[in-house]
């Protein structure tokens, strides 16, 4: 395998050109970087003025198409999910009147079944809901012709949006009408200032939502969009600095694949601290397998599990039945029956403890990539310190970078426990681990270096083991992930899930 | 007679409904609202040729300010409480109508309607299956009952 070639040719090789040097870091960084996404993956970050715009360019588009009202345009391609082909598509092939009563507009092409009620213009109305009368021009309603007075409507519209956060769905206000209501309609109505951003912020949000080639950042308080041009697991960056996957919006998890991740989040939300206490004081019938928690001191157990109520010794999980009265000797120790017992329990107790083999190395490395995140805060003080040692701002940068490349191996390692987890065993898995016990051995050294105090007298050392750290690091960290790509494009490899 | 808030003013225009037009079947509690116009007790008597036919009950309304845009908390008191697989032996009742499905255009009297009717689709008596877990867990209020309508054929 080329890759254990290419372990330690970095080391002691760098130049005094210090200029030199970071463009080779650059460099490095770019071939990584191609190497990892063959093909180019554009994305766009878009502001919350550019959503509102691409939106409104969406619907123009189809409405140069299709030559109905925008309003029951942005609903109909709400009900597609933002989807222009698949409306199209539906509105030329398919019956249009379905399609409207699906999306619940009114067909506006039928003319509103409100001929009725015009003579009666310079009549008064009932409104139904605050049971007053009122001129014809007070009082309003869609095409369904359900009228209220507009200072019903706007309360009502008002209630839906601020108390229940509802945008696209909100319904007619009639008893079982769902005719929806459109947003010329709301923005015409509403007149509080508060309201009118509240919904235009949902109508905003539901559209990134519905919009499968639309992500929020989703990092804290970051108000970004990203826009893709098809959607791929793919690692995208916001103008915040958060790098996240695509499909997932889980922070970038390569080597793992989507499905790996999400299922490996849930088991461990599920039971990591279970399966802690679990393995700490349970076992399990040797009969049937149920958990059991031993809560008295007598040994004798009689299973719970009333289709079992098996009778055994909580200390060699044999039979108790030829324990007697002499179990204290426990004479049976070695029967056979009892070997047997303790194997079955010795191999649900090692699927456990797999488990928790992966899950504390996952853990361990999320943990550290919190505090190298602290790191960034001493190393700028270092940095500091170095310049005042006759160092220029662009010698010390090393030390950001290193920190950089740190967390993004911490970051990667983390991910590779997981996709060890669901691993089945072979020889390209054994190549993985290795690579991969390469690339953390190389990470701690690295982490070391960087908490290690950096005096004065020790400067020119530390940076040049630093250095050559890093870029190790770096390298191995893209043999590693080369690899596991190779073996995706080559399926080598089996899970067990 | 349009003095008061929005939702007293709707709600005395209900009560003036109910007394001037009365459905038959439908009663008001006239000495309940006397004290407090914003809890009503209502009467009603089971449908003909219902399983409760004969049987009188009795509802209790009561309604906030934002009623009607917030729906009112609706519930049985009294010594009967109808044996049926959408109320609750507390009273409280399994009605999309007075959560999710609510609609200011409803009111005290299609909701009595509504529940008359419910009453009517019964072909069994008994109570909800998890009547004895609910009753035991649940708020004072079953506005704040997160409801799930399984079924919508009873």
């Amino acid at each position: 395998m080329d890759s254990e070639d290419e372990i330690g040719i970095d080391s002691g090789n760098s130049s005094d050109d210090e200029d030199y040097d970071f463009m080779q870091v650059d460099e490095i960084q770019r071939q990584s970087g191609n190497a990892q996404d063959p093909v180019e993956y554009p994305f766009e970050v878009l502001t919350t003025e550019e959503i509102v715009k691409h939106m409104l360019d969406c619907i123009a588009e189809v409405n140069n198409v299709v030559e109905i009202p925008a309003t029951t345009t942005r609903i109909l391609l709400n009900h597609f999910r933002w989807d222009k082909e698949k409306l199209m598509e539906r509105y030329y092939d398919g019956d249009q009147e379905a399609l409207f009563k699906a999306a619940h507009v009114i067909n506006p092409y039928v003319k509103p079944k409100r001929e009725s009620k015009t003579f009666r213009c310079s009549m008064m109305e009932d409104c139904d809901i605050c049971f007053l009368k009122y001129q014809y021009t007070n009082m309003t309603g869609l095409q369904c012709g359900h009228r209220f007075c507009k200072s019903c409507w706007v309360e009502y519209l008002t209630t839906k949006i601020m108390e229940e956060g509802l945008c696209k769905s909100i319904a007619c206000a009639a008893h079982g009408c769902d005719i929806l209501v459109d947003d010329v309609t709301v923005m015409s109505l509403l007149t509080e200032p508060r309201v009118k951003t509240k919904y235009q912020q949902l109508i905003t949000n539901s559209f990134v939502e519905c919009n499968r080639l639309l992500r929020w950042c989703p990092s804290a308080d970051c108000s970004y969009a990203v826009k893709v041009q098809y959607v791929d697991a793919r690692p995208v960056t916001c103008k915040c600095g958060h790098v996240f996957c695509f499909e997932c919006g889980e922070q970038w998890h390569d080597p793992v694949q989507c499905r790996l991740l999400r299922k490996w989040i849930k088991k461990c939300d599920d039971d990591s601290e279970t399966s802690n206490w679990i393995a700490a004081n349970t076992k399990e019938c040797p009969k049937c397998n149920v958990t059991i928690e031993k809560d008295g001191g007598c040994n004798h157990m009689v299973c719970k599990n009333q289709h079992c109520k098996h009778d055994f010794c909580w200390v060699c999980l044999g039979s108790w039945e030829p324990h007697g009265s002499s179990w204290y000797n426990c004479n049976r120790y070695d029967e056979d029956e009892a070997r047997a017992a303790r194997d079955a329990q010795e191999k649900l107790r090692s699927s456990l403890a797999r488990y928790l083999h992966y899950y504390n190395r996952y853990m361990n490395h999320m943990q550290s990539l919190k505090f190298e995140h602290k790191l960034y805060s001493s190393v700028k003080l270092k940095m500091e310190e170095m310049q005042q040692h006759n160092m220029s701002w662009i010698e010390v940068q090393f030390l950001k970078k290193a920190v950089d490349i740190l967390c993004q191996c911490r970051q990667t390692l983390m991910c590779t426990y997981v996709f060890a987890y669901y691993l089945k065993k072979n020889n390209q898995s054994m190549i993985f681990e290795d690579n991969q016990k390469d690339l953390e051995s190389a990470t701690e050294k690295l982490s070391e270096y960087l908490e290690r105090d950096i005096t004065s007298e020790n400067l020119a050392d530390i940076k040049q083991k630093v250095q050559d750290k890093y870029r190790y690091c770096e390298k191995r960290r893209k043999v590693l992930l080369d690899h596991v790509h190779e073996g995706y494009d080559k399926d080598w490899w089996e899970y067990v899930e | 007679m349009s003095t008061g808030s929005p939702s007293e003013r709707r709600l005395r225009k209900e009560l003036m409904s109910l007394i001037t037009t009365p459905t038959p079947g439908i009663r008001l509690d006239s000495d309940s609202i006397s004290k407090n116009i914003n809890e009503w007790i209502v009467e009603i008597d089971a449908a003909k040729g219902s399983l409760y036919e004969g049987q009188t009950f009795q509802l209790k309304f009561k309604f906030n300010d934002r009623y009607p845009f917030d729906s009112p908390s609706v519930t049985f008191i009294g010594q009967e409480i109808p044996e049926h697989s959408h109320i609750y032996s507390n009273g409280h009742i399994c009605l999309s109508i007075l959560s999710d499905d609510w609609t200011p255009a409803l009111s005290v009297q299609t909701v009595c309607l509504s529940i008359l009717s419910m009453l009517s689709s019964a072909t069994k008596k008994e109570r909800p299956p998890d009547d004895l877990i609910y009753t035991k867990t649940c708020s004072k209020d079953p506005k704040r009952t997160k409801w799930m309508y399984h079924d919508d054929t009873v």
